[in-house]
């Protein structure tokens, strides 16, 4: 039998990131939100501690860390906000990863660096307005001309990819028609290219500082160079990094599911109501006994998982486990914390009105609750007779 | 090229809960995250900058329990190249006048240093002592309060603020400094300086080591005892003045009642 004892430099790092959390980020988050403003100065303090190169080797310039490491920042920054952990979650996971793992040397050098040292940020380009988790219905498309790629078509909630400092949206298109099915590629789009068009910034339920826009493509020309790995790979490609990214999200759901549970006892013990603190009522402590339950399970679940990922093993379905279960225990601790806080909990200024806010969206995103329970089943062999 | 040595102090986390011990009076250490004191991640990076733009060494000193340890894997973990850590348990509830002893024999084991940075005072005991007092028994002069320094090869310039003011400080190295909140701002680790952090050289002494025996120190020999501690009472609630067109005088009367106004 194996325990889930952190290694001493991942407990120091976890450390480290709380204390950054606290110190930086909860004081003047709940302002940026409120405006809907992209937290630039928390990022690039972010970006300095080396948060942006987590899982990259140093040889590029990263932290030569793990994947695990980039998941344990991700809980501690969420503990506290999930704007700033998404931020960081799609900056590396979307932004640098997928030219880390596909690009050429060239690519490599011309982006990495200020990617990695969280300078600049990178965005991923693959759900299509009307598109969602059905990435093979992609109509964005790439064409072929002399030395360069046309690019047209549109694309939606896109994380990061319109701050001041995106450098690049890497976007899927269909770049050809191989045995009746649609090949489809992925091309590197620096920011600012003719023909891409930056939307205003979407007005969101939750993750308020966090950049998300659409994004529109009219005959934008780059040259051939640009496409990154093989050409009508692009979606397989983008398939075999879904899975680490539902890791990450679960880990950013444990995080917010923890700073609910971490909210209420030190609210409980404050707040008075019929003579007692109201933490002194069995109906509040079931409540928060059930919220440090959630999250203690949803946390060993994504332990697990990244714990396969990193030895190499199939972790699918640890991963869709992991991301269903901390994503619904993140909403359910979200729901009953605010229920906790009563009025204040439905006040914007309060951390935890921010928290049931932003834990919908876990439910939805990097493949919905529904997409999670389809991979769960059908990785128990369980199919459907119409397919 | 400077040999820069900084002291470095596990305290009790100010976020958590702080208490004595019952029985002694001194720092109930269980009771408490322990953390590196703030002030001395001032104090590293101020040394590291110095590091940075001149070359040069940082050796971080402690002395502390065993689990100080951690602390000063923090202070590598920011970017100082080795550890002195001074662990030695006859030292439990040892007063300032030791401690600076202690450190003025500990910094004698690192090799030609040109410098000692300290925190102006730590946030559990908030002495404030010993950097004036460690400057006492090496010999050096002290330049405290420092809200900027500068050092060339041979002499180094302090910005000592103060309740009472600023002053502008010289002195030859070697020398003894302090800095206050408003040096620096500290960096947070990176991962690869935390895993930078488990190779590099700590030295652990005992006071033996050092030349101290161990009737020179520890808390009953310290030069005063605390006789009896009490936690901070909880705070009173406010007395409210209830506005009847007399608001304005009634508060003012308070005002001065208190010798506020």
């Amino acid at each position: 039998m194996i325990d889930f004892r952190l290694e001493e430099e991942h407990e120091a790092l976890r450390k480290t990131v709380r204390e950054f959390a606290r110190e930086e980020v909860a004081p003047v988050i709940g302002d940026y939100y409120e405006r809907c403003e992209f937290p630039y100065e928390i990022v690039a303090k972010m970006g300095r501690m080396g948060l942006f190169g987590l899982p990259f080797p140093e040889s590029v310039g990263g932290m030569g860390g793990d994947y695990f490491a980039l998941c344990l920042a991700l809980e501690e920054l969420a503990r506290v906000d999930s704007s700033v952990a998404i931020t960081l979650e799609a900056g590396v996971s979307l932004g640098a990863m997928p030219i880390y793992r596909f690009g050429t040397p060239e690519q490599r050098e011309q982006w990495l660096p200020s990617l990695v040292s969280g300078e600049a940020l990178g965005a991923f380009g693959l759900t299509e307005p009307g598109g969602g988790s059905d990435a093979g219905a992609t109509r964005t498309t790439a064409r072929r001309d002399g030395d360069s790629w046309v690019v047209n078509g549109t694309k939606a909630f896109i994380t990061n990819s319109g701050t001041d400092i995106t450098r690049l949206v890497t976007v899927t298109a269909v770049t050809g028609e191989r045995d009746g099915r649609k090949q489809i590629s992925a091309i590197i789009i620096p920011s600012g290219t003719p023909g891409f068009a930056v939307s205003k910034k979407y007005s969101k339920v939750g993750w308020s500082a966090s950049d998300t826009r659409e994004l529109s493509f009219a005959d934008c020309v780059v040259p051939a160079s640009n496409l990154l790995g093989e050409e009508g790979r692009g979606y397989a490609q983008f398939l075999s990094t879904l899975d680490e990214g539902r890791v990450a999200i679960s880990a950013l759901s444990v995080g917010l599911a923890q700073g609910c549970v971490d909210e209420c006892v030190r609210y409980v013990a404050e707040r008075a109501a019929f003579g007692h603190k109201i933490g002194e009522y069995q109906a509040i402590q079931f409540k928060i006994a059930d919220m440090e339950a959630r999250t203690h399970v949803a946390r060993l679940a994504y332990y697990d998982a990244a714990a396969r990922m990193l030895r190499k093993q199939p972790f699918k379905r640890q991963a869709a486990i992991a991301k269903l279960v901390s994503s619904e225990a993140a909403m359910d601790n979200a729901r009953e914390a605010t229920q906790i806080f009563g009025g204040y909990g439905f006040m914007n200024e309060f951390p935890v009105g921010r928290f049931y806010r932003d834990a919908k969206i876990l439910e939805i995103g990097e493949g919905t609750s529904e997409v999670q329970r389809m991979l769960i089943a059908r990785d128990l062999g369980l199919t459907r007779p119409w397919q | 090229m400077p040999n820069i040595v900084v002291l470095v102090k596990q305290v009790p986390d100010t976020y958590s809960e702080r208490k004595l011990a019952s029985a002694d009076h001194t720092l109930d250490r269980a009771s408490a995250d322990a953390v590196l004191d703030e002030i001395n991640e001032r104090a590293v990076e101020e040394a590291l900058q110095i590091k940075e733009a001149q070359g040069g060494e940082v050796t971080v000193l402690t002395v502390g329990p065993e689990r100080a340890t951690d602390a000063i894997r923090k202070a590598l973990s920011m970017g100082a190249d080795k550890a002195v850590h001074v662990s030695d348990e006859s030292l439990h509830g040892a007063d300032i006048i030791q401690t600076a002893k202690v450190l003025a024999k500990a910094i004698g084991t690192v090799e030609g240093y040109d410098l000692i940075i300290a925190g102006n005072e730590s946030t559990d005991g908030v002495g404030g002592a010993i950097p004036a007092m460690l400057a006492e028994l090496l010999g050096l002069p002290q330049l405290t309060h420092a809200r900027k320094v500068e050092i060339d090869g041979t002499s180094v310039k302090v910005e000592r603020e103060t309740d009472a003011g600023r002053t502008f400080l010289e002195a030859a190295l070697p020398a003894v400094i302090s800095v206050g909140e408003k040096i620096n701002d500290p960096r947070y680790p990176s991962f690869k300086g935390i895993m930078a952090a488990k190779k590099k050289p700590v030295t652990t002494l005992t006071i033996a080591d050092l030349g101290i025996d161990a009737s020179e120190v520890g808390l009953a020999n310290a030069a005063s005892q605390v006789l009896e501690s009490a936690p901070k009472p909880p705070r009173a609630a406010g007395q409210q003045i209830t506005d009847e067109g007399d608001g304005g005088s009634k508060i003012a009367e308070y005002l001065v009642s208190q010798k506020l106004i």
